[in-house]
This record gives C-alpha cells, sequence and structure tokens, in this order.
C-alpha cells in the first residue's frame, strides 16, 4: 500500500492538487473510472474524506448523492476514518470452518467493538473480508498488511496486547 | 495488500512481431537461447506460499545461486494452488531438470539446496513429500497422485511459468492461437470452432459460448469484450490462479473472442482483494502490447484489440453479468432484468460479450487442436475439463483440473487425499454460497461432476468451488452462514431476495441460539422457495439454495437443534459443552498451554478438567489434543 498522508488521530488536509492528479491525470477524468479514482483516494487517506467526494462530484459533474451511493453500495469504502491498525479475519468458506467465525467475535468482545468498526482511541480496526484465495492455510488473518496463516486466538491476543501496549 | 514483485523486462525497444509467421520465428529463437538441461528453480509464488513467506524463500534463493556462482535461473512460479494444499507446509519449489519437489522450504535452507542439489545433484529426503498413511517420500511431481490423477488444458502453463515474463509463455506456446486466427481463419470460422467445442461457460451458467458469441457478433454497432474476473465465492480461487499464473492465457482468449465478434476493445474486471492479479495482468498487457500481440494492428494485420483492467470494489453482486458492466460504468452494480441480453445491450448500452476468466483461457487451445479435440474431454453434455477448487477438511487443499464428468469420490479421495484427523466426511458443498451440500456418505460420492448432475441433486457446479465438510461441521451452521453473507452482498433491490434472505437469516440464528421453534422448518422452506422463485437476478434465484439442500438432506440435524436443543457437530456455542475425558486424557498439557481464556486445569500426567463457566469455546483445545480426549457433549 502507498504512504498515506494521513495519521490515525487527525482528519486529513484534503489536497486539491493530489485529487487532480488523481482524477484529471491519471484516470483522464472519466466518469467510468469514478470507482478507481474512489480507490485511490481512499488508498491515499485511508478512507473517503468528505471534501474529496465533494470535489470529485464538482469536476467529474456527478451528483454527490451518485458519489455516495457509490461510495455505501461497496464494501470496501469507507467514509469514516481507520484506525493505525489493521486487521482483517478471513471469514472466507474454509476460514470459517477452520473457526474463524469465533475469532471475529472474540476479538470483537476484547475491544468493544463490531467488526467493520473502529476503537475510540483511533488505534484498532477489525474487517471481515469475504475470501483471501489463501485457503489452504485457512484461517488467515491479515494484521497491518502481513498475512498470518493458521491464526490462533492467541495470536490475536498478541496483536491487540502490543497495539495496547503502544 | 503489499506485494513485491519480480521486475518485468522491458520490451518496448523490440520489434514489434510484423506477422503471424514471425511469432513462430520469435519463439523458435527463444527455445533456442535456453539450454532445456539447465538446472532451473522455480519458487511457488502464489498467494498461499506467499502467506507463508515464499517470497522471502525466493529473494534467498537468488542470493545463494547468485553466492554459489551456479548458472541457474530462479523463476518466480505464481501459482496461487501451486501449493497442492502443502501451503500449510510452507513455500515449495520445483527442481528442473530433475522435475524434483520440495516442499517446506525456509530461506534458510536454500543455501543447502544450491549445494547440495543444484551442485551436487542430491535429493535432500526432508524437503520431499509423503502422502498421508504413506511412510514412503516422493521425490518427482510426476508421481504425485495429486497431480497424476490430474488433466491440466487450462492450467497447463499455470505454475510453469514466471507470469511477469511474456517471452516465457510464448516459449511455452502462448499466442499462437490468435497467430493462427490471424493467419487462416474468418470470424465465422472461429465462432463455428467454439460451437463444434461445445464449451459452456464456465462462471456458473453454463450457457454455451460459442451461441453466445455468434449471438453478439450479429448485433450491430461497436462491440465489447469483457472478462468477469470478480471470483467473488468464498472458497474459490481458480481464477485468481489462472490470471496470477498464466495471464497470457486469458488475453489471447479475449483477443480471439474480440476477433471474431469484430471488437476492438476490452476489459477485465478483477477482485480488489486479488492485487496479485491485477499486477499480473497489468505486467502481461503492457509486454503483449511492446511485443504487437495486442493494441493496434496485432501481428501486423488489420485487426486491434486494446484491453484494460478495471478493479471491483468489493461487491459480490457484480459478478452477476449486468451488475459487473454496470460497475465498470462506474455505477453501482445491480442487476437488471435481461429481457434485453446483453449481448445485444450491454455495456454503454452496447453489444457486449462476458465470459468467465476460465472459459477465456480454454479458447486458445481449442482453436489450436480443434473443436473435435475438445469433445474428447468430459461428458456428452459438459465437453472439456473443469477447474474446482478444493478446499475445507480435506488433505491436499487446492487447486485440481479433471475432466467433466469426474466422480465425486476420485476428486475428494483420489486427489484430495480424503479428510484429515481421522474424522468423518460428512457432506461436500459446491457451487458457491447459493450452491448446495451433498451428503456423503450417500450414494452421491459416485456421481459424475458436470452442469447437469449436480443441478439435479439439489447443487450446482457454479465456478467451482468445492468445500469438503467433515463430521464437525454443523449443517445448521453453515446454511446460516451463507445466508449471512448473502443478506450482506444482496443489492436489494428485489423484495423477495433482500426480505427472503433476512428473515431466513433470522429465524437460522435463532435455531443456532438453542431458540428455535416447532414450524421453523417448514417455514424456512417455504420461504426459501418463494425466494428463488420471484428474484430478478441468477443470484437470488439461487440465493435460498444453501438452506433448502441442507433441509432436504440433514433435516434430522435441524430437528435436533429445534426439539433436543443440541448441536451434534459441536459448532453452535450455546447447544454444547466441551469436557475432557479423563480416561483418555494423558496429562500432556497441550490444551493447558493453549487455551486463551486459561480455563483448562490440571497437573502434569494427570487427567484435565474445564471450567466450563471460563470456557469460550474457541475449539482450540478439541483441534489440538492428540489423543482425542476432548469431547463435544
Amino acid at each position: 500500500m502507498p504512504e498515506s498522508e494521513a495519521t490515525c488521530c487527525q482528519e486529513p488536509e484534503v489536497d486539491f492538487v493530489v485529487l487532480d492528479r488523481i482524477i484529471r491525470d491519471e484516470f483522464g477524468g472519466r466518469r467510468e473510472a469514478m470507482i478507481m479514482m474512489m480507490q485511490t483516494i481512499q488508498r491515499r487517506y485511508r478512507y473517503l474524506p468528505e471534501p474529496a467526494l465533494y470535489y470529485l462530484s464538482q469536476v467529474l459533474g456527478v451528483p454527490i448523492t451518485k458519489i455516495y451511493e457509490v461510495a455505501t453500495f461497496y464494501a470496501s469504502f469507507s467514509l469514516v476514518p481507520k484506525g493505525k491498525h489493521l486487521l482483517h479475519v478471513c471469514t472466507g468458506t474454509a476460514c470459517h470452518l477452520k473457526g474463524s467465525g469465533g475469532m471475529v467475535r472474540h476479538v470483537a468482545a476484547k475491544l468493544g467493538i463490531a467488526p467493520g468498526a473502529t476503537t475510540p482511541d483511533m488505534k484498532f480496526t477489525l474487517e471481515t473480508v469475504n475470501c483471501l484465495g489463501a485457503c489452504a492455510v485457512s484461517p488467515v488473518v491479515v494484521f497491518d498488511d502481513k498475512y498470518y496463516p493458521q491464526a490462533t486466538v492467541g495470536q490475536l491476543n498478541e496483536f491487540i496486547e502490543k497495539v495496547n501496549a503502544e | 495488500m503489499a506485494t513485491a514483485i519480480s521486475t518485468a523486462p522491458d520490451l518496448a525497444w523490440t520489434k514489434k512481431i510484423s506477422s503471424p509467421q514471425e511469432l513462430a520465428s520469435f519463439r523458435q529463437a527463444i527455445l533456442a537461447s535456453l539450454d532445456p538441461n539447465a538446472p532451473r528453480i522455480r519458487v511457488c509464488c502464489g498467494t498461499g506460499c506467499k502467506a507463508v513467506g515464499s517470497l522471502d524463500v525466493l529473494e534467498a534463493m537468488k542470493t545463494a545461486v547468485a553466492a554459489a556462482g551456479v548458472d541457474v535461473h530462479v523463476m518466480p512460479e505464481v501459482k496461487r494452488t501451486g501449493c497442492h494444499g502443502f501451503c500449510s507446509r510452507g513455500p515449495l519449489l520445483t527442481l528442473e531438470p530433475q522435475g524434483l519437489f520440495y516442499q517446506r522450504v525456509k530461506s534458510e535452507d536454500t543455501a543447502e539446496i544450491v549445494q547440495k542439489t543444484i551442485i551436487g545433484g542430491e535429493v535432500i529426503p526432508r524437503f520431499l513429500y509423503k502422502p498421508p498413511g504413506s511412510k514412503e517420500a516422493i521425490a518427482k511431481v510426476s508421481d504425485i497422485p495429486f497431480f497424476a490423477k490430474q488433466t491440466k488444458l487450462v492450467l497447463k502453463r499455470v505454475g510453469r511459468i514466471d507470469p511477469f515474463d511474456i517471452r516465457d509463455a510464448i516459449a511455452a506456446g502462448a499466442y499462437e492461437g490468435i497467430a493462427k486466427v490471424l493467419a487462416e481463419m474468418t470470424p465465422q470460422q472461429v465462432i463455428e470452432e467454439i460451437k463444434v467445442s461445445r464449451l459452456r461457460g464456465r462462471g456458473g451458467a453454463g450457457f454455451p459460448t460459442g451461441v453466445k458469441w455468434e449471438s453478439c457478433a450479429g448485433q450491430a454497432g461497436r462491440h465489447y469484450v469483457i472478462c468477469n474476473g470478480d471470483e467473488g465465492d468464498p472458497g474459490a480461487f481458480m481464477d485468481a490462479s489462472v490470471m496470477e499464473g498464466d495471464p497470457h492465457a486469458v488475453l489471447e482468449g479475449m483477443a480471439i473472442a474480440a476477433y471474431a465478434m469484430g471488437s476492438d476493445r476490452g476489459f477485465l474486471y478483477v477482485r480488489m482483494e486479488y492485487p496479485l492479479a491485477v499486477q499480473t495482468l497489468t505486467a502481461a498487457i503492457r509486454q503483449a502490447e511492446d511485443l504487437g500481440l495486442l493494441g493496434q494492428n496485432i501481428l501486423g494485420t488489420d485487426f486491434s484489440f486494446r484491453v484494460s483492467v478495471s478493479t471491483g470494489a468489493g461487491a459480490f453482486v457484480c459478478g452477476e453479468s449486468s451488475a459487473l458492466m454496470s460497475s465498470l460504468e462506474g455505477k453501482v452494480g445491480r442487476p437488471r432484468a435481461k429481457y434485453i441480453r446483453s449481448t445485444e445491450k450491454g455495456f454503454r448500452d452496447s453489444p457486449s460479450n462476458l465470459n468467465n476468466v476460465e472459459t477465456y483461457a480454454n479458447v486458445p487451445e481449442i482453436i489450436l487442436r480443434g473443436g473435435q479435440w475438445y469433445t474428447t474431454y468430459g461428458t456428452e453434455r459438459s465437453t472439456g475439463t473443469k477447474v474446482f477448487s478444493l478446499t475445507g477438511n480435506v488433505h491436499n487443499v487446492g487447486l485440481v483440473e479433471v475432466p467433466m464428468g469426474t466422480s465425486l469420490k476420485d476428486i475428494v479421495f483420489g486427489i484430495g487425499g480424503g479428510v484429515p484427523n481421522k474424522k468423518e466426511l460428512k457432506a461436500v458443498q459446491t457451487g458457491g454460497p447459493s450452491g448446495g451440500c451433498i451428503p456423503i456418505p450417500s450414494k452421491f460420492i459416485d456421481i459424475n461432476v458436470g452442469f447437469g448432475k449436480l443441478a439435479e441433486i439439489g447443487s450446482m457446479m457454479g465456478s467451482g468451488g468445492m468445500i469438503v465438510m467433515d463430521e464437525n461441521t454443523c449443517m445448521v451452521e453453515i446454511s446460516r452462514y451463507f445466508i449471512n453473507f448473502l443478506v450482506e452482498e444482496s443489492c436489494g433491490q428485489c423484495t423477495p431476495c433482500r426480505e427472503g434472505l433476512t428473515r431466513m437469516r433470522e429465524i437460522l440464528s435463532r435455531i443456532t441460539q438453542g431458540e428455535g421453534r416447532e414450524g421453523d422448518i417448514e417455514l424456512l422452506e417455504e420461504i426459501g422457495q418463494f425466494t428463488n422463485n420471484f428474484s430478478l437476478c441468477g443470484l437470488g434465484t439461487s440465493a435460498a439454495n444453501p438452506v433448502l439442500s441442507t433441509i432436504r438432506y440433514f433435516r434430522d440435524e435441524y430437528e435436533a437443534h429445534i426439539r433436543d436443543k443440541k448441536c451434534p457437530a459441536g459448532v453452535c456455542k450455546p447447544l454444547y459443552y466441551y469436557e475432557i475425558d479423563s480416561e483418555k486424557c494423558t496429562g500432556c498439557g497441550v490444551c493447558r498451554k493453549r487455551c486463551p481464556a486459561a480455563a483448562i486445569e490440571g497437573e502434569k500426567k494427570k487427567p484435565h478438567t474445564i471450567h466450563q463457566e471460563l470456557c469460550i469455546k474457541c475449539m482450540e483445545c478439541y483441534r489440538n489434543c492428540k489423543f482425542d480426549s476432548i469431547r463435544i457433549m
């Protein structure tokens, strides 16, 4: 993942030069490339900042409601900032058979947040993902972009402890 | 997710290949430059192996080879399933020319392998594979039953070539199909050949590909060729491995389709969860354009075809053709009613042909060897081969390509090696979330897997997911799992799917929590049939299959949950508890150490006990006990 501008605790300053580069230069301002523009914006800010979406709406001439529709329809988009550390638990069928559902419940209970949510201190975001295609080494979790094959509840506890110790 | 890639060769300086005939000489030149007896190490860098550190092994191997000063070509072998179920035991290597197969290789082993095997020619026994229940290690790839029992047409180059180097693919025969088409076939002849092969769409519906192409070709207007790489079924990764391992097969298939339908523009829609596939495809397109195999005036002819990659944004429903096209246009992906087919009015309201990754990957070989040849594989109604992703509770997890009509038994036991940990096989689930569960043991173990047969017994082929379930799988819970998945992924525009699924989830959740009521089963059947009959798109009309098929074959399990408040498989938490069998427990302490809730107590070498009030039922003790002493009560 490219370097993120934003740190966890502050609202990012949206840089319109950067947005222009994404919308006009990289994707030629094409309406059809809107989803990919939004993905690029999200990669930069780790979520979709509201001012960026308004700007997108203005440049593309697409009503903001349509952009909001797309942003809420697709699971990968987030309208709220993510925590500093991201934990993805794969809940694909193979991982599910090996107990990934219990892992999600365990972490959710331990952190006091629902899957998809971020802890109030903005340190930890818990996400589920439908299938990472690494079914042979299930259950799989991805913590801060690193894959952990055959993950255990004990390992998840270690992640949480590590983050809490920061 | 961050991925390190090998650098693609820069071919921009090369001369474009200017005629179909010149491709053959280009290929000969590459082959001539290769010494067939040169040692070659292939490191599997598919997602499975990557998860256990194969990229580190690749780097270490390069370093080790450089340090030893031998002349070896280190190629990243991108094969998501390449691990063939041994992913759990670490990254894989194949060593040519001996055809050796090494598993569970670590970075620190690389120097030893170079010294002993590459230079010394010695086989190192500890890296060899031993089949379950056998003491005999197998050295060669070709002797391992998992490979020996497969027929590889689609996957023939996957895992053998470097997907980031087009020269490797060309040496192995890529783009010969498009060269043949451009040199000697008319578009009608191409369509005819595909019709003769009786190739059916591999995405799930099984529509005859040749018929689809013909109907699209007959339309007026600009034509689009679209590839569906939005493999959304959880537990399925065959398309991913084709795109990652042999992107050129897909691109060549699309180019042939474009020629047949008179199209000059194509799109590949790939799931965002497959970052590696996006990288391999993007690199492959660039290199193919540099060599004049894609883009303007392909192979010096008048035919031009430009392809680009678009990524999805995480919506299962976008695997449906009309939803996918709408998503390609940058909109939300909601299926539309199909009184007008996409081949008439699809992407940008123009005639659009959409096929699955595996369908396109089949095309070049059909063109080269003829449609008649293709029909020698498979059955009368389902020709050719099919790639299945065999996952779940089975020894050899991986991609399996077999001729259509192969029996379930041959796949699950012959290739898959059966169920691990001495458990009983309970069911095989096919067809993704909206497929069905086939009960085993029953007569179904011998059914021949094909489009028609699976539908007959209440399941479906789908895109080729095959999930093996052992005795510890609760069928009520698994059906709740699939329905829950579909509730989240339903686009919500039509009522039967949106409301029907939500109601079924409510009822199933209640049953799995021990609050099932008399009449729940009948209610589920009624809602299920309604949902399947009245939903708009293909996903909705099969959405209730997991419920209906599990009720059909595992009704007693539903009744145990509802009447006896018991979960026989030990999955639904409120309906069971663990107990340690004091007769069997040796007091080894593994469960005590593993328990994350500190709920297990006991002295060394004495039977342990579980404190029920502390137990979180995470299964850690059950899974790790070597003496079978943890019981589900």
